[in-house]
Protein backbone atom coordinates (compact mmCIF):
# COMPACT_ATOMS: atom_id res chain seq x y z
CA UNK A 1 0.00 0.00 0.00
CA UNK A 2 1.19 3.48 -0.81
CA UNK A 3 0.14 5.62 2.15
CA UNK A 4 0.19 9.39 2.66
CA UNK A 5 0.25 10.68 6.24
CA UNK A 6 -0.77 14.31 6.81
CA UNK A 7 0.85 15.69 9.96
CA UNK A 8 0.92 19.07 11.63
CA UNK A 9 3.29 20.86 13.97
CA UNK A 10 1.53 22.38 16.99
CA UNK A 11 2.69 24.07 20.22
CA UNK A 12 3.88 21.58 22.84
CA UNK A 13 1.15 20.41 25.19
CA UNK A 14 2.45 22.14 28.29
CA UNK A 15 4.03 25.13 26.51
CA UNK A 16 2.96 28.37 28.20
CA UNK A 17 1.10 30.22 25.46
CA UNK A 18 0.77 34.00 25.30
CA UNK A 19 -1.34 36.22 23.07
CA UNK A 20 0.48 38.47 20.62
CA UNK A 21 0.09 42.22 21.08
CA UNK A 22 -2.59 42.56 18.43
CA UNK A 23 -4.67 39.81 20.07
CA UNK A 24 -4.93 37.98 16.78
CA UNK A 25 -2.72 34.96 17.42
CA UNK A 26 -0.33 33.44 19.94
CA UNK A 27 3.27 34.53 20.28
CA UNK A 28 5.25 32.10 18.17
CA UNK A 29 8.31 31.86 20.44
CA UNK A 30 7.22 28.56 21.98
CA UNK A 31 8.32 24.93 21.62
CA UNK A 32 6.54 22.83 19.04
CA UNK A 33 5.83 19.14 18.56
CA UNK A 34 3.88 16.88 16.26
CA UNK A 35 0.11 16.94 16.76
CA UNK A 36 -0.56 13.83 18.86
CA UNK A 37 -3.33 12.19 16.80
CA UNK A 38 -1.11 12.65 13.71
CA UNK A 39 1.65 10.69 15.47
CA UNK A 40 -0.81 7.80 15.83
CA UNK A 41 -1.75 8.12 12.14
CA UNK A 42 1.94 7.85 11.20
CA UNK A 43 2.42 4.84 13.46
CA UNK A 44 -0.58 3.13 11.87
CA UNK A 45 0.77 3.82 8.37
CA UNK A 46 4.16 2.34 9.32
CA UNK A 47 2.47 -0.77 10.73
CA UNK A 48 0.36 -1.24 7.59
CA UNK A 49 3.48 -0.95 5.46
CA UNK A 50 5.28 -3.52 7.62
CA UNK A 51 2.37 -5.93 7.08
CA UNK A 52 1.56 -5.31 3.43
CA UNK A 53 4.62 -3.61 1.95
CA UNK A 54 4.53 -0.34 0.06
CA UNK A 55 5.59 3.17 0.86
CA UNK A 56 4.85 5.76 3.57
CA UNK A 57 5.04 9.43 2.59
CA UNK A 58 4.57 12.25 5.13
CA UNK A 59 3.36 15.73 4.30
CA UNK A 60 2.98 18.94 6.28
CA UNK A 61 2.12 22.55 5.48
CA UNK A 62 3.78 25.33 7.44
CA UNK A 63 6.86 27.48 7.99
CA UNK A 64 10.46 26.25 7.96
CA UNK A 65 10.31 25.14 11.60
CA UNK A 66 7.61 22.58 10.77
CA UNK A 67 10.22 20.56 8.84
CA UNK A 68 11.13 19.13 12.24
CA UNK A 69 8.01 16.93 12.36
CA UNK A 70 8.83 15.56 8.89
CA UNK A 71 12.40 14.73 10.01
CA UNK A 72 11.05 12.89 13.03
CA UNK A 73 8.62 10.94 10.85
CA UNK A 74 11.44 9.96 8.49
CA UNK A 75 13.52 8.86 11.49
CA UNK A 76 10.64 6.63 12.63
CA UNK A 77 10.51 4.94 9.24
CA UNK A 78 8.62 7.04 6.70
CA UNK A 79 10.23 6.76 3.25
CA UNK A 80 10.03 10.35 2.05
CA UNK A 81 8.51 13.70 2.88
CA UNK A 82 6.73 16.61 1.22
CA UNK A 83 6.92 20.06 2.78
CA UNK A 84 4.48 22.77 1.73
CA UNK A 85 6.82 25.40 3.06
CA UNK A 86 5.59 28.93 3.70
CA UNK A 87 4.40 30.99 6.66
CA UNK A 88 1.17 31.66 4.76
CA UNK A 89 0.07 28.03 4.99
CA UNK A 90 -0.55 28.53 8.69
CA UNK A 91 -3.24 31.13 8.00
CA UNK A 92 -5.31 28.90 5.71
CA UNK A 93 -8.65 27.54 6.80
CA UNK A 94 -9.10 23.76 6.69
CA UNK A 95 -10.58 23.77 3.16
CA UNK A 96 -7.59 25.55 1.69
CA UNK A 97 -5.12 23.40 3.64
CA UNK A 98 -6.81 20.35 2.12
CA UNK A 99 -6.65 21.97 -1.34
CA UNK A 100 -2.93 22.68 -0.90
CA UNK A 101 -2.28 19.06 0.10
CA UNK A 102 -4.32 17.78 -2.84
CA UNK A 103 -2.34 20.02 -5.20
CA UNK A 104 0.99 18.88 -3.76
CA UNK A 105 0.23 15.18 -4.34
CA UNK A 106 -1.18 15.55 -7.83
CA UNK A 107 0.15 12.79 -10.04
CA UNK A 108 0.96 10.49 -7.10
CA UNK A 109 -1.22 7.42 -6.77
CA UNK A 110 -1.87 6.82 -3.09
CA UNK A 111 -4.02 3.91 -1.88
CA UNK A 112 -4.66 5.47 1.48
CA UNK A 113 -4.41 8.86 3.17
CA UNK A 114 -4.36 8.95 6.97
CA UNK A 115 -4.26 11.88 9.38
CA UNK A 116 -5.13 12.60 13.00
CA UNK A 117 -8.78 13.18 13.82
CA UNK A 118 -8.13 16.78 14.85
CA UNK A 119 -5.35 19.19 15.70
CA UNK A 120 -4.44 20.40 19.17
CA UNK A 121 -4.33 24.06 18.02
CA UNK A 122 -7.40 24.81 15.86
CA UNK A 123 -9.23 21.61 16.70
CA UNK A 124 -11.52 22.00 13.69
CA UNK A 125 -11.43 18.28 12.88
CA UNK A 126 -12.07 18.96 9.21
CA UNK A 127 -8.95 18.77 7.03
CA UNK A 128 -9.00 14.99 6.46
CA UNK A 129 -12.70 14.91 5.61
CA UNK A 130 -12.34 17.88 3.25
CA UNK A 131 -9.36 16.26 1.52
CA UNK A 132 -11.57 13.24 0.78
CA UNK A 133 -14.21 15.50 -0.80
CA UNK A 134 -11.57 17.25 -2.94
CA UNK A 135 -10.08 13.93 -4.08
CA UNK A 136 -13.55 12.45 -4.58
CA UNK A 137 -12.68 9.49 -2.36
CA UNK A 138 -14.70 7.82 0.42
CA UNK A 139 -13.60 8.56 3.96
CA UNK A 140 -14.19 7.55 7.55
CA UNK A 141 -13.41 9.36 10.80
CA UNK A 142 -12.29 8.50 14.34
CA UNK A 143 -10.83 5.15 13.29
CA UNK A 144 -9.43 2.80 15.92
CA UNK A 145 -8.74 -0.26 13.78
CA UNK A 146 -7.67 -0.87 10.16
CA UNK A 147 -7.59 -4.25 8.47
CA UNK A 148 -6.78 -4.58 4.80
CA UNK A 149 -9.13 -6.84 2.86
CA UNK A 150 -9.20 -8.06 -0.76
CA UNK A 151 -11.61 -5.31 -1.73
CA UNK A 152 -10.40 -2.42 0.43
CA UNK A 153 -10.32 -1.88 4.18
CA UNK A 154 -12.34 -3.18 7.14
CA UNK A 155 -12.46 -0.37 9.72
CA UNK A 156 -13.46 0.03 13.33
CA UNK A 157 -15.01 3.42 14.06
CA UNK A 158 -15.37 4.85 17.52
CA UNK A 159 -18.77 6.36 18.31
CA UNK A 160 -19.78 8.18 21.46
CA UNK A 161 -20.19 6.69 24.94
CA UNK A 162 -18.50 3.35 24.36
CA UNK A 163 -20.23 2.47 21.07
CA UNK A 164 -18.40 1.19 18.00
CA UNK A 165 -19.11 0.30 14.41
CA UNK A 166 -17.36 -1.71 11.71
CA UNK A 167 -17.49 -0.41 8.17
CA UNK A 168 -16.05 -1.61 4.88
CA UNK A 169 -14.86 0.65 2.12
CA UNK A 170 -12.86 0.42 -1.08
CA UNK A 171 -9.50 2.08 -1.64
CA UNK A 172 -8.33 4.72 -2.25
CA UNK A 173 -9.80 6.33 0.87
CA UNK A 174 -9.05 8.94 3.52
CA UNK A 175 -9.14 7.96 7.21
CA UNK A 176 -8.86 10.15 10.31
CA UNK A 177 -7.20 8.30 13.18
CA UNK A 178 -8.06 8.38 16.87
CA UNK A 179 -5.28 8.59 19.47
CA UNK A 180 -4.58 5.25 21.13
CA UNK A 181 -5.19 3.10 18.02
CA UNK A 182 -1.69 1.65 18.53
CA UNK A 183 1.46 2.06 20.61
CA UNK A 184 3.81 4.75 19.34
CA UNK A 185 7.38 3.81 18.54
CA UNK A 186 10.47 5.84 19.22
CA UNK A 187 12.96 6.76 16.54
CA UNK A 188 16.16 4.71 16.72
CA UNK A 189 19.65 6.16 16.36
CA UNK A 190 20.02 4.39 13.02
CA UNK A 191 16.65 5.76 11.98
CA UNK A 192 17.71 9.30 12.81
CA UNK A 193 20.89 8.83 10.78
CA UNK A 194 19.07 7.37 7.81
CA UNK A 195 16.48 10.14 7.89
CA UNK A 196 19.07 12.63 6.78
CA UNK A 197 19.47 10.75 3.51
CA UNK A 198 15.77 10.41 2.75
CA UNK A 199 14.18 12.65 0.12
CA UNK A 200 12.25 15.74 1.15
CA UNK A 201 10.38 17.55 -1.61
CA UNK A 202 9.59 21.21 -1.01
CA UNK A 203 6.50 22.76 -2.49
CA UNK A 204 6.23 26.55 -2.51
CA UNK A 205 3.10 28.61 -1.94
CA UNK A 206 3.29 29.80 -5.54
CA UNK A 207 3.09 26.24 -6.86
CA UNK A 208 -0.32 25.57 -5.26
CA UNK A 209 -1.76 29.10 -5.02
CA UNK A 210 -3.91 28.71 -8.14
CA UNK A 211 -5.75 25.82 -6.44
CA UNK A 212 -6.65 27.85 -3.34
CA UNK A 213 -9.56 30.22 -2.92
CA UNK A 214 -10.48 32.99 -0.54
CA UNK A 215 -10.80 31.90 3.10
CA UNK A 216 -14.55 31.78 3.84
CA UNK A 217 -14.15 32.19 7.59
CA UNK A 218 -12.05 34.58 9.58
CA UNK A 219 -10.77 34.68 13.16
CA UNK A 220 -11.76 38.15 14.34
CA UNK A 221 -10.01 37.93 17.69
CA UNK A 222 -8.30 35.50 20.03
CA UNK A 223 -8.64 35.91 23.79
CA UNK A 224 -8.35 34.21 27.15
CA UNK A 225 -11.77 32.66 27.81
CA UNK A 226 -14.05 34.29 30.32
CA UNK A 227 -14.30 32.19 33.45
CA UNK A 228 -17.60 30.37 33.85
CA UNK A 229 -17.20 29.74 37.55
CA UNK A 230 -15.70 31.42 40.55
CA UNK A 231 -12.81 29.20 41.56
CA UNK A 232 -11.54 29.27 45.10
CA UNK A 233 -7.78 28.84 44.90
CA UNK A 234 -6.12 27.19 47.90
CA UNK A 235 -2.59 28.20 48.72
CA UNK A 236 0.11 27.11 51.15
CA UNK A 237 2.42 24.17 51.75
CA UNK A 238 1.06 20.76 50.75
CA UNK A 239 -0.01 19.90 54.35
CA UNK A 240 -1.71 23.31 54.69
CA UNK A 241 -3.52 22.93 51.39
CA UNK A 242 -4.55 19.40 52.37
CA UNK A 243 -6.00 20.68 55.63
CA UNK A 244 -8.01 23.45 53.93
CA UNK A 245 -9.28 21.07 51.28
CA UNK A 246 -10.37 18.46 53.83
CA UNK A 247 -12.26 21.13 55.77
CA UNK A 248 -14.04 22.04 52.58
CA UNK A 249 -14.83 18.42 51.73
CA UNK A 250 -16.18 17.96 55.24
CA UNK A 251 -18.22 21.12 55.74
CA UNK A 252 -19.32 22.21 52.27
CA UNK A 253 -19.22 19.15 50.02
CA UNK A 254 -20.00 16.83 52.93
CA UNK A 255 -18.29 13.72 51.66
CA UNK A 256 -16.19 13.06 54.75
CA UNK B 1 -38.63 32.65 0.83
CA UNK B 2 -38.30 33.95 4.38
CA UNK B 3 -34.86 33.78 5.96
CA UNK B 4 -34.41 30.73 8.13
CA UNK B 5 -32.09 28.82 10.42
CA UNK B 6 -32.06 25.12 9.64
CA UNK B 7 -31.24 22.75 12.50
CA UNK B 8 -30.06 19.29 11.43
CA UNK B 9 -31.23 16.97 14.20
CA UNK B 10 -29.68 13.56 14.83
CA UNK B 11 -31.04 10.15 15.69
CA UNK B 12 -29.65 6.64 15.94
CA UNK B 13 -31.97 3.88 14.77
CA UNK B 14 -35.01 6.09 15.21
CA UNK B 15 -34.06 7.30 18.69
CA UNK B 16 -33.55 11.06 18.87
CA UNK B 17 -30.15 12.26 20.10
CA UNK B 18 -30.93 14.71 22.93
CA UNK B 19 -28.15 17.02 21.73
CA UNK B 20 -30.59 17.98 18.95
CA UNK B 21 -32.59 19.95 21.53
CA UNK B 22 -29.46 21.86 22.55
CA UNK B 23 -28.99 22.94 18.93
CA UNK B 24 -32.66 23.93 18.72
CA UNK B 25 -32.21 26.02 21.89
CA UNK B 26 -29.19 27.71 20.24
CA UNK B 27 -31.19 28.34 17.07
CA UNK B 28 -34.08 29.82 19.07
CA UNK B 29 -31.67 32.21 20.81
CA UNK B 30 -30.13 33.33 17.50
CA UNK B 31 -33.62 33.66 16.03
CA UNK B 32 -34.55 36.19 18.72
CA UNK B 33 -31.68 38.43 17.57
CA UNK B 34 -31.98 37.99 13.82
CA UNK B 35 -35.69 37.38 13.34
CA UNK B 36 -34.93 34.32 11.20
CA UNK B 37 -37.39 31.44 11.52
CA UNK B 38 -36.15 28.12 12.94
CA UNK B 39 -36.76 24.95 10.97
CA UNK B 40 -35.59 21.44 11.77
CA UNK B 41 -34.62 18.60 9.46
CA UNK B 42 -33.76 15.01 10.19
CA UNK B 43 -32.45 12.38 7.77
CA UNK B 44 -33.16 8.64 7.78
CA UNK B 45 -35.97 6.17 7.36
CA UNK B 46 -39.12 5.59 9.46
CA UNK B 47 -38.79 8.90 11.30
CA UNK B 48 -42.41 9.39 12.46
CA UNK B 49 -41.59 9.23 16.17
CA UNK B 50 -38.49 11.40 15.77
CA UNK B 51 -40.28 14.24 13.98
CA UNK B 52 -43.21 14.04 16.39
CA UNK B 53 -40.76 14.60 19.27
CA UNK B 54 -38.97 17.45 17.49
CA UNK B 55 -42.32 19.10 16.71
CA UNK B 56 -42.92 19.70 20.44
CA UNK B 57 -40.63 22.76 20.34
CA UNK B 58 -41.20 26.30 19.05
CA UNK B 59 -40.02 25.90 15.45
CA UNK B 60 -41.72 26.78 12.16
CA UNK B 61 -41.54 23.33 10.61
CA UNK B 62 -39.97 19.90 11.04
CA UNK B 63 -38.88 18.03 7.92
CA UNK B 64 -38.08 14.34 7.58
CA UNK B 65 -35.90 13.47 4.61
CA UNK B 66 -36.57 9.78 4.10
CA UNK B 67 -35.24 7.02 1.86
CA UNK B 68 -34.29 3.36 2.28
CA UNK B 69 -30.71 4.29 1.40
CA UNK B 70 -30.62 6.48 4.52
CA UNK B 71 -31.70 3.75 6.96
CA UNK B 72 -28.12 3.26 8.18
CA UNK B 73 -25.82 6.28 8.31
CA UNK B 74 -23.22 6.76 5.60
CA UNK B 75 -21.56 10.09 4.96
CA UNK B 76 -22.03 9.71 1.20
CA UNK B 77 -25.83 9.31 1.40
CA UNK B 78 -26.24 12.01 4.08
CA UNK B 79 -24.17 14.54 2.15
CA UNK B 80 -26.07 13.82 -1.07
CA UNK B 81 -29.52 14.16 0.51
CA UNK B 82 -28.70 17.23 2.61
CA UNK B 83 -26.84 19.01 -0.17
CA UNK B 84 -29.95 18.74 -2.29
CA UNK B 85 -32.25 19.94 0.49
CA UNK B 86 -30.06 22.84 1.63
CA UNK B 87 -29.42 24.12 -1.91
CA UNK B 88 -33.16 24.21 -2.57
CA UNK B 89 -34.03 25.76 0.75
CA UNK B 90 -31.15 28.29 0.95
CA UNK B 91 -31.26 28.90 4.72
CA UNK B 92 -29.07 31.62 6.23
CA UNK B 93 -27.66 29.26 8.83
CA UNK B 94 -27.38 25.51 9.11
CA UNK B 95 -26.75 24.33 12.68
CA UNK B 96 -25.72 20.89 13.91
CA UNK B 97 -24.80 19.35 17.25
CA UNK B 98 -21.05 18.55 17.17
CA UNK B 99 -21.52 14.78 17.45
CA UNK B 100 -19.18 12.14 16.05
CA UNK B 101 -21.64 11.59 13.19
CA UNK B 102 -21.79 15.28 12.33
CA UNK B 103 -17.99 15.51 12.44
CA UNK B 104 -18.00 12.70 9.89
CA UNK B 105 -20.16 14.38 7.23
CA UNK B 106 -20.64 18.12 7.92
CA UNK B 107 -17.26 19.34 6.56
CA UNK B 108 -17.91 17.39 3.36
CA UNK B 109 -21.43 18.81 3.08
CA UNK B 110 -20.09 22.36 3.49
CA UNK B 111 -17.55 21.90 0.71
CA UNK B 112 -20.10 20.18 -1.55
CA UNK B 113 -22.19 23.36 -1.15
CA UNK B 114 -19.06 25.43 -1.85
CA UNK B 115 -19.34 26.88 1.64
CA UNK B 116 -17.44 26.62 4.92
CA UNK B 117 -18.17 25.10 8.32
CA UNK B 118 -17.30 26.65 11.68
CA UNK B 119 -16.95 23.56 13.84
CA UNK B 120 -17.34 22.96 17.57
CA UNK B 121 -18.63 26.45 18.47
CA UNK B 122 -19.49 27.07 22.13
CA UNK B 123 -21.66 30.14 21.57
CA UNK B 124 -22.47 33.04 19.31
CA UNK B 125 -22.37 36.83 19.39
CA UNK B 126 -24.50 39.23 17.41
CA UNK B 127 -22.48 42.41 16.99
CA UNK B 128 -23.76 45.31 14.88
CA UNK B 129 -25.76 43.04 12.64
CA UNK B 130 -22.97 40.48 12.24
CA UNK B 131 -22.98 36.94 13.61
CA UNK B 132 -19.81 35.71 15.26
CA UNK B 133 -19.29 32.20 16.59
CA UNK B 134 -17.00 31.52 19.54
CA UNK B 135 -14.88 28.41 19.63
CA UNK B 136 -12.14 27.06 21.82
CA UNK B 137 -8.59 27.09 20.51
CA UNK B 138 -5.38 25.45 21.72
CA UNK B 139 -7.27 22.86 23.76
CA UNK B 140 -9.34 25.48 25.53
CA UNK B 141 -6.44 27.72 26.55
CA UNK B 142 -7.87 30.44 24.29
CA UNK B 143 -11.15 31.25 22.64
CA UNK B 144 -11.68 32.83 19.22
CA UNK B 145 -14.56 34.73 17.68
CA UNK B 146 -14.96 33.59 14.11
CA UNK B 147 -17.01 35.22 11.35
CA UNK B 148 -18.13 34.08 7.92
CA UNK B 149 -16.47 35.91 5.04
CA UNK B 150 -18.60 34.44 2.24
CA UNK B 151 -22.27 34.11 1.34
CA UNK B 152 -24.84 32.04 3.25
CA UNK B 153 -25.76 29.33 3.91
CA UNK B 154 -23.33 29.40 6.81
CA UNK B 155 -22.73 26.08 8.53
CA UNK B 156 -21.94 25.77 12.24
CA UNK B 157 -21.66 22.86 14.67
CA UNK B 158 -22.27 23.47 18.37
CA UNK B 159 -20.28 21.67 21.05
CA UNK B 160 -22.31 19.29 23.22
CA UNK B 161 -23.44 21.29 26.26
CA UNK B 162 -23.06 24.70 24.55
CA UNK B 163 -26.80 25.26 25.06
CA UNK B 164 -29.23 23.68 27.48
CA UNK B 165 -31.57 21.31 25.68
CA UNK B 166 -34.14 21.51 28.48
CA UNK B 167 -34.44 25.23 27.76
CA UNK B 168 -35.56 24.69 24.16
CA UNK B 169 -38.94 26.42 24.20
CA UNK B 170 -41.93 24.11 23.87
CA UNK B 171 -44.46 24.58 21.09
CA UNK B 172 -46.22 22.67 18.38
CA UNK B 173 -44.84 22.61 14.86
CA UNK B 174 -46.16 21.20 11.58
CA UNK B 175 -44.21 18.28 10.13
CA UNK B 176 -43.49 17.47 6.51
CA UNK B 177 -41.98 14.47 4.79
CA UNK B 178 -39.58 15.02 1.94
CA UNK B 179 -38.44 12.29 -0.43
CA UNK B 180 -34.68 12.14 -0.26
CA UNK B 181 -32.40 12.66 -3.21
CA UNK B 182 -30.47 9.41 -3.58
CA UNK B 183 -27.31 9.02 -5.64
CA UNK B 184 -27.37 6.56 -8.52
CA UNK B 185 -25.14 3.52 -8.48
CA UNK B 186 -24.00 1.21 -5.69
CA UNK B 187 -22.98 2.80 -2.36
CA UNK B 188 -19.21 2.92 -1.76
CA UNK B 189 -19.30 2.32 1.97
CA UNK B 190 -20.87 -0.64 3.79
CA UNK B 191 -21.79 0.16 7.40
CA UNK B 192 -22.33 -2.64 9.93
CA UNK B 193 -24.31 -2.67 13.17
CA UNK B 194 -23.46 -0.24 15.95
CA UNK B 195 -22.43 -2.17 19.06
CA UNK B 196 -21.02 -1.86 22.56
CA UNK B 197 -18.09 -3.99 23.70
CA UNK B 198 -18.68 -6.42 26.59
CA UNK B 199 -20.87 -4.74 29.15
CA UNK B 200 -18.91 -2.22 31.15
CA UNK B 201 -18.09 -3.53 34.60
CA UNK B 202 -17.63 -0.07 36.06
CA UNK B 203 -20.56 2.33 35.96
CA UNK B 204 -18.96 5.64 36.82
CA UNK B 205 -22.21 7.50 36.13
CA UNK B 206 -23.55 6.27 39.47
CA UNK B 207 -20.44 7.11 41.52
CA UNK B 208 -20.76 9.83 44.18
CA UNK B 209 -17.04 10.50 44.39
CA UNK B 210 -14.62 10.25 41.49
CA UNK B 211 -10.85 10.69 41.60
CA UNK B 212 -9.57 11.16 38.06
CA UNK B 213 -5.98 11.19 36.81
CA UNK B 214 -4.51 12.70 33.68
CA UNK B 215 -1.25 13.05 31.86
CA UNK B 216 0.32 14.90 34.80
CA UNK B 217 0.66 11.60 36.65
CA UNK B 218 3.59 10.90 34.26
CA UNK B 219 4.12 7.18 34.89
CA UNK B 220 1.95 4.12 35.39
CA UNK B 221 3.36 3.41 38.86
CA UNK B 222 2.26 6.87 40.01
CA UNK B 223 -1.41 6.00 39.43
CA UNK B 224 -1.20 4.41 42.91
CA UNK B 225 -1.09 7.93 44.38
CA UNK B 226 -4.59 8.58 43.07
CA UNK B 227 -5.70 5.07 43.95
CA UNK B 228 -4.77 5.71 47.58
CA UNK B 229 -6.79 8.93 47.61
CA UNK B 230 -9.77 7.14 46.07
CA UNK B 231 -9.54 4.45 48.73
CA UNK B 232 -9.34 7.02 51.53
CA UNK B 233 -12.41 8.85 50.22
CA UNK B 234 -14.34 5.76 49.20
CA UNK B 235 -14.45 6.97 45.59
CA UNK B 236 -14.03 5.47 42.14
CA UNK B 237 -10.85 5.87 40.15
CA UNK B 238 -11.20 7.38 36.66
CA UNK B 239 -8.94 8.84 33.98
CA UNK B 240 -8.67 11.09 30.98
CA UNK B 241 -8.12 9.54 27.60
CA UNK B 242 -4.28 9.52 27.38
CA UNK B 243 -4.07 7.40 30.54
CA UNK B 244 -6.33 4.74 29.02
CA UNK B 245 -4.57 5.01 25.64
CA UNK B 246 -1.34 4.14 27.47
CA UNK B 247 -3.05 1.17 29.08
CA UNK B 248 -2.38 2.48 32.61
CA UNK B 249 -6.07 2.15 33.46
CA UNK B 250 -8.74 0.17 31.59
CA UNK B 251 -10.85 1.98 28.98
CA UNK B 252 -13.96 1.46 31.11
CA UNK B 253 -12.59 4.04 33.55
CA UNK B 254 -12.29 6.76 30.92
CA UNK B 255 -14.34 9.93 31.39
CA UNK B 256 -15.03 12.15 28.40
CA UNK B 257 -16.70 12.30 25.01
CA UNK B 258 -15.47 8.87 24.00
CA UNK B 259 -15.85 7.40 27.49
CA UNK B 260 -18.38 7.82 30.25
CA UNK B 261 -20.33 10.92 31.23
CA UNK B 262 -20.43 11.41 34.98
CA UNK B 263 -22.16 13.69 37.49
CA UNK B 264 -20.79 12.85 40.96
CA UNK B 265 -21.05 14.91 44.10
CA UNK B 266 -17.29 15.36 44.07
CA UNK B 267 -14.83 15.14 41.17
CA UNK B 268 -11.14 15.53 41.92
CA UNK B 269 -9.09 16.06 38.76
CA UNK B 270 -5.43 15.26 39.30
CA UNK B 271 -2.95 16.34 36.64
CA UNK B 272 -5.74 16.79 34.09
CA UNK B 273 -5.31 19.86 31.89
CA UNK B 274 -8.98 19.92 30.93
CA UNK B 275 -9.12 19.30 27.18
CA UNK B 276 -12.63 19.82 25.79
CA UNK B 277 -13.09 16.09 25.20
CA UNK B 278 -12.60 15.42 28.91
CA UNK B 279 -14.62 18.35 30.20
CA UNK B 280 -17.79 17.39 28.31
CA UNK B 281 -17.80 14.16 30.31
CA UNK B 282 -17.51 15.66 33.82
CA UNK B 283 -18.67 19.25 33.91
CA UNK B 284 -21.96 18.09 35.44
CA UNK B 285 -20.17 17.23 38.71
CA UNK B 286 -21.52 19.18 41.70
CA UNK B 287 -18.09 20.11 43.07
CA UNK B 288 -14.95 20.01 40.95
CA UNK B 289 -11.53 20.11 42.60
CA UNK B 290 -8.54 20.55 40.29
CA UNK B 291 -4.93 19.91 41.21
CA UNK B 292 -2.50 20.93 38.48
CA UNK B 293 0.98 22.42 38.21
CA UNK B 294 -0.07 24.78 35.40
CA UNK B 295 -2.08 27.74 36.68
CA UNK B 296 -3.26 28.40 33.11
CA UNK B 297 -4.68 24.89 32.61
CA UNK B 298 -8.26 25.08 31.26
CA UNK B 299 -9.46 22.72 34.03
CA UNK B 300 -9.36 25.74 36.39
CA UNK B 301 -12.02 27.42 34.20
CA UNK B 302 -14.60 25.00 35.49
CA UNK B 303 -13.15 24.07 38.89
CA UNK B 304 -14.85 25.13 42.14
CA UNK B 305 -11.67 24.61 44.11
CA UNK B 306 -8.22 24.87 42.58
CA UNK B 307 -4.77 23.98 43.79
CA UNK B 308 -1.76 25.00 41.70
CA UNK B 309 1.21 22.88 42.62
CA UNK B 310 3.02 19.58 42.46
CA UNK B 311 0.51 16.76 42.63
CA UNK B 312 3.19 14.39 43.90
CA UNK B 313 3.39 16.46 47.11
CA UNK B 314 -0.22 17.58 47.41
CA UNK B 315 -2.13 14.36 46.76
CA UNK B 316 -0.27 12.20 49.34
CA UNK B 317 -0.65 15.03 51.89
CA UNK B 318 -4.38 15.15 51.14
CA UNK B 319 -4.73 11.38 51.50
CA UNK B 320 -2.88 11.46 54.82
CA UNK B 321 -5.09 14.28 56.10
CA UNK B 322 -8.28 12.43 55.13
CA UNK B 323 -7.11 9.23 56.81
CA UNK B 324 -6.23 11.23 59.93
CA UNK B 325 -9.58 13.06 60.05
CA UNK B 326 -11.57 9.89 59.38
CA UNK B 327 -9.71 8.04 62.15
CA UNK B 328 -10.50 10.86 64.55
CA UNK B 329 -14.26 10.84 63.98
Amino acid sequence: MKILVCIKQVPQKDAPLKLNEAGTWIREDVSYEVNEPDAYALEEALRQKEKHGGEVVVITAGPTRSQQVLREALAKGADRAIHLEDDRFGALESTNTARAIAAAIEGEKFDLVVTGLQSDDYGAAQTGVLLAEILGWPHATIIIGIEKTDSGVHLKRELEAGHYQFIDMPLPAVLTIQSGINKLRYATLIGIKQAKMKPMRKVSYGEVEAKLSKNLQRIERLYVPVKQKKTEMLEGTPPEVAKKLVEHLRNTVRVI
Amino acid sequence: MADCILVVAEHREGKLNRASFETIAGAQAISKETGWAVEVVVVGEGLDAVIAELATKIVSRVYAIEAAALAAYTSDAYVYALKNFVSTKQPKLVLFPHTYQVRDFAPRLALALDRTLISDAIGYKFESGKLLFSRQMFQGKFAADVSFAGDPPWLVTFQIGAFRGDLAEPGSAPTEKVTAAVAEGAPRVTPHEVFQEAKQAVDLSQAAIIIAVGRGIKEQKNVAIAENLAAALGGELAASRPICDNGWLPLERQVGSSGQTVAPKLYIAIGISGAIQHIVGMKGARTIVAINKDAEAPIFEIADIGVVGNLFDIVPALTAEIVKVKAGT
